[in-house]
């Protein structure tokens, strides 16, 4: 397996996502095939190519600094699974 | 702790004060309710894209020109992903690889008289980023809120070189960094209110040994008194553990400024892997040599310029000059009482003594201040003029601060101008004289001291506003006759 | 003949003409719908309420003769994953399923501007990962032309409505052959536009750098009619391209005769079905019977494309979908002990299978210690293949290849092995990956009578060239005449 078990469960930990046992099976076995297929990369001779930093050949996009209407704070919060006094509420944040 | 050598870097974060956020159209106004001033961008709804606000580009460069960086004429921005409450696509925009700015470096001045030195702190990197929202502890429920209105506002992060040494240099640093950034008015510098805080990286080795120590990461403080003591806290702290055997853990902390105490936060697994990459919705910034160069000659005069200024064409002490012109503020109110009375030393003895004092007693800010420029210069011309007495002067000047009245007409109501007719002097000197044979006898016998008392009930008699050297001229006059 | 069969131009142009009324082409596309719909499931939401609305004022403003736009009154199907303001767009997830826009894509302003009218929300793979539609939370969408078979993916809704006259056209996106893939498996047109031509301002990420709105339509010409009303510079997208207007239109002609198309010899090989080899080779020959040069072509590098993609697409998904937290908005988990439970649970009861194998790919390709192996190393290799193009188009006008190596596949079939679905994508996606634009048009039917499509690719803003040649192509063929029985 060019994927093992435990970097799968750092990167679930990293995707905040849960993993049963079987799906951690099932996932290394995928990501080390999916990642097997695209270490034929490393075949690819890429010295001296820069890596595309865009596709369209696009800089200095930029906005000017006018302030427009907000939304109605109603319309913000409208989806909210849980929401309290103006703002969306979680649980404790603890630091 | 002599055996010990200190190693501070700070990651100070300003908020430009830019109208609109940094990839939408919405306010970045200060104060209001929770969740107003937002927008599906700002707010991370689905499907939106950022645009990049121009003037947070022209705020950075002007940032990195005044402190000597090496501007980049391509630069990107990266995504650094983390999970927060506060952050809405739970990544930051920001710059990784290649920010706006490197290279950079100010001077700051430490500690006062004999023991003041110069030094000069390198700046690794200016870079640009968005902020994050505002948690709210809900005491009620026990619940967080999150208010997302300064989600998305602009900031840059300055980020130094490890060459500080001291809590006292820090805390000069910062205040170095806070005039430089005023003076550019690219950030209002409200430190109690967030936009101006800074983040400090400390650690301590024996002197002589090679290698730094493991560091760890202050986050989050917004005042000098902060900064100071939890560098001394720190300092301390890092010194006990190692003195005793132990091990510095690198860790991110927090200072509690109450109860003045640090503590390290709840770790979080893996938190630090941020998976940065190239941000694919942001085209890259390129500068033209033009962009820059005209932005560097619209650069407002720097405050080590400025005081040196000062000292060469008001001929004011360098002390003085450092005072006035460490805020942009302090100096815009020197330079316009100055145009209007001309006499720079007696303003700047007024902002130095009774201004300062009184800033500080009462805990606001000159830009806040009733006092105005114009009013200060009228003052100084009133005891210029011989209007009024600098002791009488002294009272008005409180009853400015407390109202912002104008001096002349303080003057006019309290009937406060400063008695100079020689005629009205001389009946009342005259009087005194003859209500006072036996000073009169101590006097020509010698004793100096009665002239005190004759002139003491002079200015009881004119409750102070009589011109205390004529009131001489006359009684010597008088006496000697 | 039914309204709902003919084709988007026709039907504009009979509103228009006062020969029809709104409403009764409006009932006519949901009276199709009642009946169709049922066998195959292309629908998440329909939008009866707010079209009849919209259609009644319309119909209003044609009878006071005031202009309605090109597109004034015709039913249009939107893929899921395209904000449309007060509509549910799911994503085909669990984790959207109940969520409601505040705001309307670009694209949907554009068309309602031109007077279209969004009739319903199709179905598509959950966040546009996946080449079958399988991997839908809501429902599962079946090939009008063998309801045992997949329309493909992931926008197999929109194909499916276009190609079953559910819709006069549908809006699909395109990441590494989403609109083009289900268009050659529906037997229909599928136009992926130059990355930058259509504004991606709402619609919901999936691999940012990839990701282009396209149409899907009955005829090539009403792929040109769809391409005028949502192309444009939008400065709410910085990526959009700030280019003059064209009327895509004029491209509409029956004339190759003198360009050059390429056959790029060294990528078509191995692992493509027989009859849709038959299918291609007679493309060619179509084209070289109407008059146009066939040049061969090398695309050297255009083997690692899949490699690429599936690094570039899943690093850009795993940032995309951090959002899905279940915090603002969107799926929450019942019970959750702390903050941290409160993400790991939604996260974990939210997302499908395949969108949480690609999260993590693209967390690994990402994280410390393998971004240069992976990520850096592929947009590396996106580079070559950038320039393998470039160096193709000095030779030609246009490439042909074809869209897809197989025909529609049994449900279930390849959705064991994420590989073997993934090579599904090999012809489409290294249009992706290259920003090019690209159309799959009705280019025959294999030995079971499922479609086949034929795909061909221009340089980029080329879309006119694009255009005249694929229609050219769908003039001298009449594939595009056959209706799936159903």
């Amino acid at each position: 397996m060019s994927v093992s078990k435990e970097e799968v469960k750092h990167i679930a930990v990293l995707s905040k996502l849960q993993l049963t046992d079987q799906e951690l099976e099932k996932y290394t076995s995928d990501l080390s095939n999916i990642v097997d297929f695209a270490n034929e990369l490393s075949n690819v001779d890429v010295d001296g190519t820069k890596p595309t930093a865009h596709i369209l050949d696009i800089k200095n996009v930029f906005r000017k600094d006018e302030v427009q209407p907000s939304y109605d704070r109603e319309e913000i919060l409208k989806n909210a699974p849980s929401k309290d006094a103006g703002c969306v509420s979680v649980p404790k944040v603890v630091e | 702790m002599n055996d010990y050598e200190v190693i501070i870097g700070l990651e100070v974060h300003a908020e430009l004060s830019t109208n609109t956020k940094i990839y939408c159209n919405c306010t970045t106004e200060f104060g209001a309710d929770p969740n107003t001033h937002c927008c599906p961008i700002c707010t991370g709804m689905p499907g939106t894209l950022p645009v990049l606000n121009e003037k947070v580009v022209e705020y950075a460069v002007k940032a990195g020109l005044a402190m000597n960086c090496e501007i980049s004429r391509f630069s990107k921005q990266d995504r650094k992903n983390y999970f927060y409450p506060d952050l809405p696509k739970a990544y930051q925009i920001s710059q990784y690889d290649l920010p706006l700015c490197e290279h950079g470096n100010i001077e700051i001045t430490v500690g006062k008289d004999k023991e003041k030195y110069k030094k000069n702190i390198g700046i690794t990197r200016i870079h640009i980023e968005e902020d994050a929202g505002k948690l709210i502890h809900d005491a009620f429920t026990g619940d967080t809120l999150v208010d997302l209105n300064r989600c998305a506002v602009p900031l840059i992060e300055i980020v130094s070189e490890p060459d500080i040494r001291s809590a006292d240099e820090a805390v000069a640093y910062m205040q170095t960094l806070k005039s430089i950034l005023e003076y550019l008015e690219v950030c209002d510098c409200k430190m109690q209110e967030g936009s101006l805080r800074c983040d400090v990286n400390l650690s301590v080795r024996k002197r002589g040994q090679k290698e730094f120590g493991t560091r760890t990461e202050t986050k989050n403080l917004n005042s000098f008194r902060a900064i100071y003591n939890s560098i001394e806290f720190e300092i301390k702290r890092q010194i006990e553990v190692l003195e005793n055997g132990g091990k510095i853990i690198q860790e991110t902390r927090r200072f509690d400024d109450v109860k003045n105490i640090g503590y390290a936060m709840r770790t979080k697994e893996n938190a630090d892997d941020y998976r940065y990459f190239p941000e694919p919705d942001l085209a890259p910034i390129v500068l033209s040599e033009e962009y820059i160069e005209k932005i560097k000659n619209a650069l407002p005069e720097m405050p080590h310029i400025k005081k040196e200024r000062y000292m060469s064409k008001y001929g004011l002490p360098e002390y003085d000059a450092e005072q006035l012109t460490a805020s942009k503020y302090v100096a815009k109110f020197f330079e316009e009482a100055n145009d209007i009375c001309n006499n720079p030393k007696a303003v700047s003895n007024w902002i130095m003594s009774d201004l300062f004092r009184l800033l500080n007693e009462n805990e606001i800010e000159i830009t806040s201040c009733k006092i105005t420029s114009e009013n200060l210069a009228k003052l100084i011309l009133l005891i210029d003029k011989g209007t009024i007495s600098s002791k009488i002067a002294k009272q008005i000047f409180e009853e400015m601060f407390e109202n912002g009245k104008n001096p002349e007409d303080i003057v006019k109501e309290k009937g406060m101008t400063q008695i100079s007719d020689e005629n009205a002097i001389k009946e009342m000197v005259e009087k005194v004289v003859s209500n006072n044979p036996q000073s009169v006898t101590d006097y020509k016998a010698g004793k100096d001291r009665a002239l005190g008392f004759l002139v003491g009930q002079i200015m009881k008699e004119t409750k102070g506003k009589a011109n205390p050297q004529i009131v001489n001229k006359m009684l010597i006059e008088i006496l000697n006759k | 003949m039914d309204l709902y069969s003919l084709t988007l131009t026709d039907i504009a142009k009979k509103i228009k003409d006062k020969e029809v009324s709104i409403k009764e082409v409006l009932d006519s596309v949901y009276s199709r719908i009642e009946e169709v719909e049922p066998k195959v499931d292309a629908y998440i939401t329909l939008t009866q309420s707010q079209a009849y609305e919209r259609a009644e004022k319309l119909q209003q403003k044609l009878d006071n003769n005031e202009d309605i736009g090109i597109l004034g009154g015709v039913p249009i199907a939107i893929k899921d994953n395209i904000c449309t303001k007060g509509v549910k767009t799911t994503c085909a997830s669990r984790m959207l399923e109940n969520y409601t826009p505040i705001y309307d894509a670009t694209v949907i302003k554009k068309l309602e501007d031109a007077g279209a009218i969004v009739i319903g929300k199709t179905n598509m793979d959950e966040f546009a990962m996946g080449s079958s539609t399988e991997t839908s939370y809501i429902k599962k969408t079946k090939n009008p032309w063998d309801l045992t078979r997949v329309p493909g993916g992931s926008s197999g809704g929109s194909a499916a409505v276009v190609s079953s006259d559910m819709a006069f056209a549908a809006l699909g996106s395109d990441t590494g052959g989403s609109i083009r893939q289900p268009a050659s498996y529906c037997s229909v047109v599928g136009l992926k536009p130059t990355y930058g031509l259509i504004s991606r301002f709402g619609l919901i990420a999936f691999a940012s750098s990839l990701d282009q709105i396209g149409p899907f339509t009955k005829t090539v010409e009403d792929a040109a009619l769809m391409l005028n009303v949502i192309s444009g510079h939008d400065k709410m997208d910085t990526t959009s391209a700030n280019l003059e207007k064209v009327d895509y239109l004029k491209a509409i002609v029956n004339d190759v005769k003198g360009k050059v198309i390429g056959i790029p010899t060294d990528f078509i090989t191995d692992g493509i079905n027989k009859d849709v080899r038959e299918a291609y080779d007679k493309a060619i020959d179509t084209l070289k019977n109407v008059g146009a040069k066939i040049q061969e072509i090398k695309l050297e590098y255009a083997k690692y494309s899949l490699a690429t993609y599936y690094i570039i697409a899943t690093a850009e998904a795993s940032s995309n979908l951090g959002r899905y937290d279940g915090i603002r908005y969107g799926y929450r988990a019942k019970d959750f002990e702390d903050l941290d439970d409160l993400y790991y649970k939604s996260r974990t009861e939210g997302f499908g299978a395949e969108v949480k194998r690609r999260i993590m790919l693209g967390t690994y390709v990402l994280s410390s210690g393998y971004y240069d192996a992976y990520y850096k190393r592929a947009q590396q290799v996106r580079t070559l293949i950038i320039e393998n193009f470039k160096e193709a188009f000095k030779l030609c006008d246009s490439i042909l290849i074809p869209t897809a190596p197989n025909t529609a596949f049994k449900f279930g079939e390849k959705s064991e092995n994420p590989l073997e679905m993934y090579l599904e994508d090999i012809y489409t996606v290294p249009v992706n990956i290259a920003g090019l634009p690209a159309i799959s048009i009705p280019g025959g039917f294999d030995s079971e009578n499922m479609p086949i499509g034929i795909q061909f690719i221009a340089n980029s803003f080329e879309e006119e060239k694009l255009l005249n040649i694929a229609y050219t192509f769908e003039q001298n063929t009449d594939y595009y005449k056959n209706k799936p029985n159903i």
